[in-house]
């Protein structure tokens, strides 16, 4: 089995998110780095589906050079290999990103052969938009199922099953190669190990620099939602709080119900 | 007609849903200000299910309700219905196509962008003609965080973000009932291949942490999984489910399905009562529709202070027993 994971560098904004003077961005000067929990679930089931069926995994991101850490994290975990397609810090919209990944996947494909299972992220944790993995599998004329939430790899085929609208689940067998958009809770991603790490420092991160293309999405800038700031009425300390905790219960109708 | 404003509309049982009735909003705005045509494509479990829901829509504000009219196109089959809303596309040349940015409803539209060759802003706010483009409103960071950008492309494919615009009533639109027009998509035995193979029923029984009015909520201050069980209790009490932050699903303390936010479950209970959470941007995207919330922490400055509405400062392991001992005297007082 060779098995594609496509990822996205991302800030790891926590309590609020700060944008930089011009709106352009956000301020990722006090930020650390990471990907989606999708995507961080991508990386583990393609590690888990090596372990048990044999063959390689691969790693592929389009972003700045600093987002080879994120492909050594995915192969700290246990990735194989890692593509890089290196931009200049623009912004690639969907279909640009898309396109990007399309080129470098046939290439790959033509020297490695093909790819069994290509996963994607549901939606990307930044941009969120959607479709870069069903328009990746569109192009190269794959089934594509987003949304999944569990993984059963066959012999040539995979059942991949997703919640179904209005409750229940529902389940798609593809013939692979297929492509496939994962959700968090689709298995519990290890942490990388110390010789993990270690190992992921000596492993292969092939570069190519893909030229920027428009997309027909183009941000112009970003905004933070107007949301009222409240400031929490603190109702009490400790244990001494209950009977103030069971009053505004009650009084918001939850309690005697 | 061609250069018309096209809305999908979602019927799932029937009924038209609320996600389609605000893109319906969108389109009805989009539609006047072009001073176009709106027309609705309805997506329907069956041809049948579609037609009862066409029957909700009213003319002029819906010129025309095109129902998807093919022997073998049900739900269960995601590229049939790419192919066949292509294909109304590629007929009918609109100027924009509107859909639910719901799961399904951004799955769809990226189907059918990645067919048609179009780029497609999902999540959309708000979005405003000007010239050739349009310029639009859309959520990243679900919903934390705004874009304004700009859409350029001879058919616009947009998703507008649910629970964002006000629904539009269809009975509002026009006095008459809107024309039906059957169409008979082309849908190869390719776009027919994928198919949903199985269904699982939903479990019943256990409140959904969905659809509860009282939703506990644990985050890394509960510091294990036993640790849940003060939450689970004061939920019992008050006829609630619990839930969780990142942290704790990470951990195994609880399963994904708890988990609470942007990559979980957005809630919008009567209350939520968040404990030991501090509250992260990602959090706060999954519970912010609760209509109170009450914050257990033992940090006065969490950032989850400037989110909740109350708040208890303590050490949650001796605030909610207490709260439970207090519930059942209370309730034992009668
Ligand atoms: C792309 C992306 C998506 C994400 N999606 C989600 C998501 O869907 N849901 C989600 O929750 N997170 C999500 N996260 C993670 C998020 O950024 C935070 O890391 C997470 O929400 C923090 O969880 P927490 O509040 O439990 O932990 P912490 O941030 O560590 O907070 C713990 C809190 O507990 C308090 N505390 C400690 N001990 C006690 C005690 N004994 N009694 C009372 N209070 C105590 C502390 O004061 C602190 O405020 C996502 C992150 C990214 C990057
Ligand atoms: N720049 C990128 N590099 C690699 N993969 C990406 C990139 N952008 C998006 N993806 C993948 O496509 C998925 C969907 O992204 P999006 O369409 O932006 O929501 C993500 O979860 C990733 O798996």
């Amino acid at each position: 089995m060779n098995i594609l994971v496509c990822v996205k560098r991302v800030p790891a904004t926590g309590g609020r998110i700060l944008l930089t003077e011009d709106g352009s961005a956000i301020d990722t000067r006090h930020l650390g780095f990471t990907v989606s929990p999708h995507e961080e679930c991508a990386v583990e089931e393609a590690v888990r589906i090596v372990e048990a069926r044999g063959g390689t995994s691969t790693v592929l991101t389009l972003g700045p050079s600093e987002a080879e850490e994120q492909l050594r994290e995915a192969m700290a975990i246990g990735i194989d290999r890692a593509i890089l397609l290196e931009t200049d810090g623009r912004d690639w919209d969907p279909v640009a990103t898309a396109s990007a990944i399309v080129d470098a996947i046939r290439a790959e494909e033509a020297a490695n052969g093909p790819f069994d299972l290509i996963l994607f992220g549901n939606e990307s944790a930044d941009s969120g938009g959607f479709q870069v993995g069903i328009r990746v599998a569109a192009a190269l004329g794959r089934l594509c199922v987003s949304g999944v939430k569990a993984l059963a790899v066959g012999d040539g085929s995979v059942v991949a099953r997703r919640e179904a609208t209005g409750g229940g689940w529902e389940s798609f067998e593809l013939p692979m190669p297929a492509v496939v958009g994962v959700k968090e809770g689709l298995n519990l991603p290890r942490y990388p190990s110390v010789p993990g790490r270690l190992r992921a420092r000596k492993k292969e991160v092939a570069r190519t620099s893909p030229a920027w293309a428009a997309g027909g999405l183009e941000k112009i800038v970003l905004r933070l939602p107007q949301t009222e700031t409240t400031v929490a009425e603190v109702i009490g300390r400790g244990a001494e709080a209950a009977p103030a905790v069971v009053d505004l219960l009650t009084k918001i109708g939850v309690v005697g119900r | 007609m061609s250069g018309a404003v096209i809305v999908v509309l979602n019927a799932p049982g029937g009924a038209i849903d609320r996600p389609s009735l605000e893109a319906l909003t969108v389109a009805r705005g989009l539609a006047e200000t072009h001073g176009a045509s709106l027309e609705a494509v309805l997506v329907g479990a069956d041809p049948a299910g579609a037609r009862a829901a066409a029957a909700q829509l009213r003319s002029p504000g819906v010129a025309t309700a095109l129902v998807v009219d093919h022997p073998e196109l049900t739900v269960d089959q995601p590229d049939g219905w790419a192919a066949a809303l292509t294909g109304i596309i590629a007929s009918r040349a609109p100027l924009a196509v509107v859909g639910s940015g719901t799961e399904r409803g951004n799955e769809l539209f990226a189907r059918v962008a990645a067919r048609a060759g179009l780029p497609m802003a999902a999540n959309c706010l708000a979005v405003e003609p000007s010239g050739d483009r349009y310029r639009l409103t859309r959520q990243r960071w679900a919903g934390s965080l705004l874009e304004d950008a700009w859409l350029d492309a001879q058919i616009k494919l947009l998703t507008i973000a649910p629970n964002s615009v006000p629904a539009a009533d269809p009975v509002a639109l026009g006095a008459a009932a809107a024309p039906v027009e059957p169409v008979a998509p082309d849908i190869s035995a390719d776009d027919l291949r994928l198919r949903v193979t199985s269904r699982e029923a939903p479990e019943r029984g256990k409140v959904s942490l969905g659809d509860a009015k009282v939703v506990v909520g644990g985050g890394r201050g509960v510091g294990s999984g036993e640790g849940f069980a003060d939450l689970e209790e004061l939920a019992a009490l008050l006829g609630g489910a619990v839930g969780g932050s990142r942290v704790v699903t990470s951990a195994g303390w609880r399963p994904h399905s708890d988990q609470i936010g942007q990559t979980g479950l957005r809630i919008a209970p009567d209350v939520y009562i968040a404990c030991g959470i501090s509250g992260a941007i990602q959090h706060i995207v999954g519970c912010k529709a609760a209509k109170h919330i009450l914050a257990i922490n033992t940090d006065a400055d969490a950032p989850i202070m400037g989110v909740a509405d109350y708040a208890v400062i303590g050490d949650l392991h001796t605030v909610v027993p207490a709260i439970s001992a207090e519930l059942r005297r209370r309730g034992a007082a009668g």
